[in-house]
């Protein structure tokens, strides 16, 4: 266990009488890409915000890199290497894709009580969120509005803004979900690239994705993990065919 | 360099332009300060008093709204009680000069501290108490938001109404006089002129302050923090003590603006405290255009000059200013500002 980049060890959350997370442990390994998949409701989104720190669980805890981060924030958990793109992205309108990205720059530089040198200018800010677009093919609309971007724009912005936080663990929620068939086969490539710098718990509804990119997969259902392998094993499981795949 | 590594083929486009002195923007800016600086000019040449005095109203007004803006147009902090921080520049200015005319100590124990009419001693206490002041009213204000915040605001300032009130030691309710005028080294602060300067001085101080934090980090993460704190924490950067931070300095600039409006007056009273002040001031900045470095000023001197032409021919001016204000939340969401210069431009 020890080696694992990030473990959630038996996490519980309620949502009244909803039991949103039901018993939940998995693991990522330095390397690997590991797929939540599930029905829609099943509580994926919920348990990646008990991983960020959004959420408190009711129970259990979660280990980034060995240490146990359940009682932290989400700025703290993000200070520890928690890059996370959110499902309905979550950024800053009205300011540039480069803003957005910026911030995450300058957290992990760790200077943001800086009162008075302008970041207009700061190459030291700048370079490294001109290279996290790079990496998402987004260079060119650097300096554009975010409220001008598509919807599968945003999407990789926030996977950007991820990057740009020099993260140990990235967790992506349906960073596809609207990029259409061209996209998809780009942050395809792209993350499977990535994985070696960077492991990543993927959720995702795209299946051929996912089949492709997985190392492992685990089946959510209902807030409780129904079966858990390599993509293989998931094919074949019966309970998932019936729970989940539908066929 | 690493262009090539980092596989960069066209350059990614410039940032915004910044505003030059020529643009539409620029010359608004500095039509405002050309008219604030040369009225009373010309009123002193031509022996006008009482307009030198309500140049330095408009202008120390315009610097409390600055502190304001901060707060609520850069911060999206909507705080209600800023004449909490106003009301204790000024009555540390009435206090100290109060003291220092009678020669008597503002303390005894367990440290003497004498009075002083230095107004640089003054304007260095207003603005740490000040600063005091807001560390702790934030520290609580901050744990909530929206209609909560702007009560909580409210209820520490009207707290500090009451108290000046009450307290027989400086004039209660009645106020205090200020009997000499505050000093400062090599000037004569009696002059209306030279006192207008000194208070033109402490207003583009200010706002030089108020740009130049905006585009720094510090300046980033608050404007990350009004638009959207979850990116902020997402990042990394916990969103709270950035607005703490922003909130205390916004307090030190409309504490100071107190300072020398107490001496502007020679007179301290507990309505520099109410909540009325504080309403004021929030009517000034959206008048103004919130958000927008020069949006104080623009409204300054529009509610200075209204208060003082309407309020000469009808005591219900406020109504005029009511309709007003309606005026702007309704067809011109970025206040004067918006409207004379045009709406501002992200990068
Ligand atoms: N804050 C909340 N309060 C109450 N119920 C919630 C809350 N957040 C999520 N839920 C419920 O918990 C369940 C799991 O939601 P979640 O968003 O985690 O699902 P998901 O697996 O991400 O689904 P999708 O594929 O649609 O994104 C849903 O029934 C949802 O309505
Ligand atoms: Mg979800």
């Amino acid at each position: 266990m020890s080696e694992s980049v990030l473990s959630l060890t038996r996490l519980y959350k309620r949502f009244g009488a909803l039991q949103a997370t039901h018993d939940v442990s998995l693991d990522l390994q330095p390397g690997e890409i590991h797929a939540l998949i599930g029905p829609n409701g099943a509580g994926k989104s919920t348990l990646i915000g008990q991983i960020a720190g959004s959420l408190r669980p009711d129970e259990g805890s979660v280990h980034l890199a060995g240490k146990e981060i359940t009682a932290l924030n989400v700025s703290q958990r993000a200070r520890l290497g928690l890059g996370r793109s959110f499902q309905i992205s979550s950024l800053a309108e009205p300011l540039s894709v480069m803003r957005n990205v910026m911030i995450g720059v300058q957290a992990l530089q760790g200077h943001s009580f800086r009162f008075w040198t302008p970041v207009s200018r700061d190459e030291s800010l700048q370079a490294p969120a001109r290279e996290a677009l790079e990496r998402m093919r987004l260079g060119h609309r650097a300096w554009t509005p975010v409220s001008e971007l598509s919807h599968g724009e945003r999407r990789q912005v926030e996977v950007a803004c991820a990057l740009a936080l020099k993260p140990r663990v990235l967790l992506l929620d349906e960073p596809m979900a609207g990029l259409g068939p061209e996209g998809t086969a780009q942050l395809t490539e792209l993350l499977e690239a990535l994985k070696q710098e960077v492991p990543i718990l993927l959720i995702e509804h795209d299946m051929e994705a996912v089949f492709r990119l997985a190392d492992r997969i685990s089946v959510l259902v209902a807030g409780s993990i129904i079966a858990q392998g390599d993509s293989a094993t998931i094919r074949r499981d019966p309970h998932v065919r019936e729970a989940y795949l539908g066929d | 360099m690493d262009k090539l590594k980092t596989g960069i083929i066209a350059p990614p486009g410039l940032p915004a332009m910044p505003a030059r002195w020529f643009d539409r923007k620029g010359l608004v800016q500095i039509g405002l300060l050309a008219l604030l600086l040369l009225a009373p000019l010309a009123a002193y040449l031509l022996g006008h008093i009482y307009y030198i005095n309500l140049a330095s109203r408009i202008t120390v007004i315009a610097m409390a709204a600055v502190g304001l803006n901060l707060a609520i147009g850069y911060g999206g902090m909507v705080s209600f009680g800023h004449a909490a921080y106003f009301g204790l520049g000024g009555y540390v200015a009435g206090i100290s000069a109060y003291h220092a005319f009678d020669f008597t100590p503002f303390m005894s124990w367990p440290v003497a501290i004498p009075g002083s009419d230095s107004m640089l001693v003054i304007w260095l206490a207003a603005i740490l108490l000040c600063g005091l002041l807001a560390l702790a009213i934030g520290a609580i204000s901050l744990r909530t938001t929206g209609v909560y915040f702007i009560m909580i605001t409210l209820a520490f300032a009207q707290m500090m109404y009451y108290f000046a009130n009450s307290w027989p030691s400086y004039g209660g309710e009645d106020g205090l006089p200020i009997y000499l005028r505050n000093t400062l080294p090599l000037v004569d602060t009696n002059q209306p002129l030279v006192f207008f300067l000194i208070c033109f001085a402490g207003l583009l101080l200010s706002m030089a302050i108020t740009s130049r934090l905006m585009k720094s980090r510090f300046g980033a993460a608050l404007t990350m923090a009004r638009l959207n704190d979850t990116r902020l924490a997402t990042a990394g950067i916990s969103p709270y003590p950035i607005r703490l931070m922003a909130f205390v300095i916004s307090a030190m600039i409309t504490g100071l603006a107190g300072a020398l409006y107490a001496d502007l007056n020679g007179f301290i009273s507990p309505t520099m405290l109410s909540w009325h002040f504080s309403g004021e001031l929030m009517v000034i900045v959206i008048l103004g255009g919130v958000g927008r470095l020069y949006g104080p000023l623009a409204g300054a001197i529009l509610f200075v000059m209204m208060e003082t032409l309407l309020g000469g021919l009808t005591e219900y001016w406020k109504l005029f200013l009511g309709l007003m204000l309606l005026c702007v939340v309704l067809f011109a969401k970025h206040g004067v500002m918006g409207w004379l210069a045009g709406r501002e431009r992200n990068e």
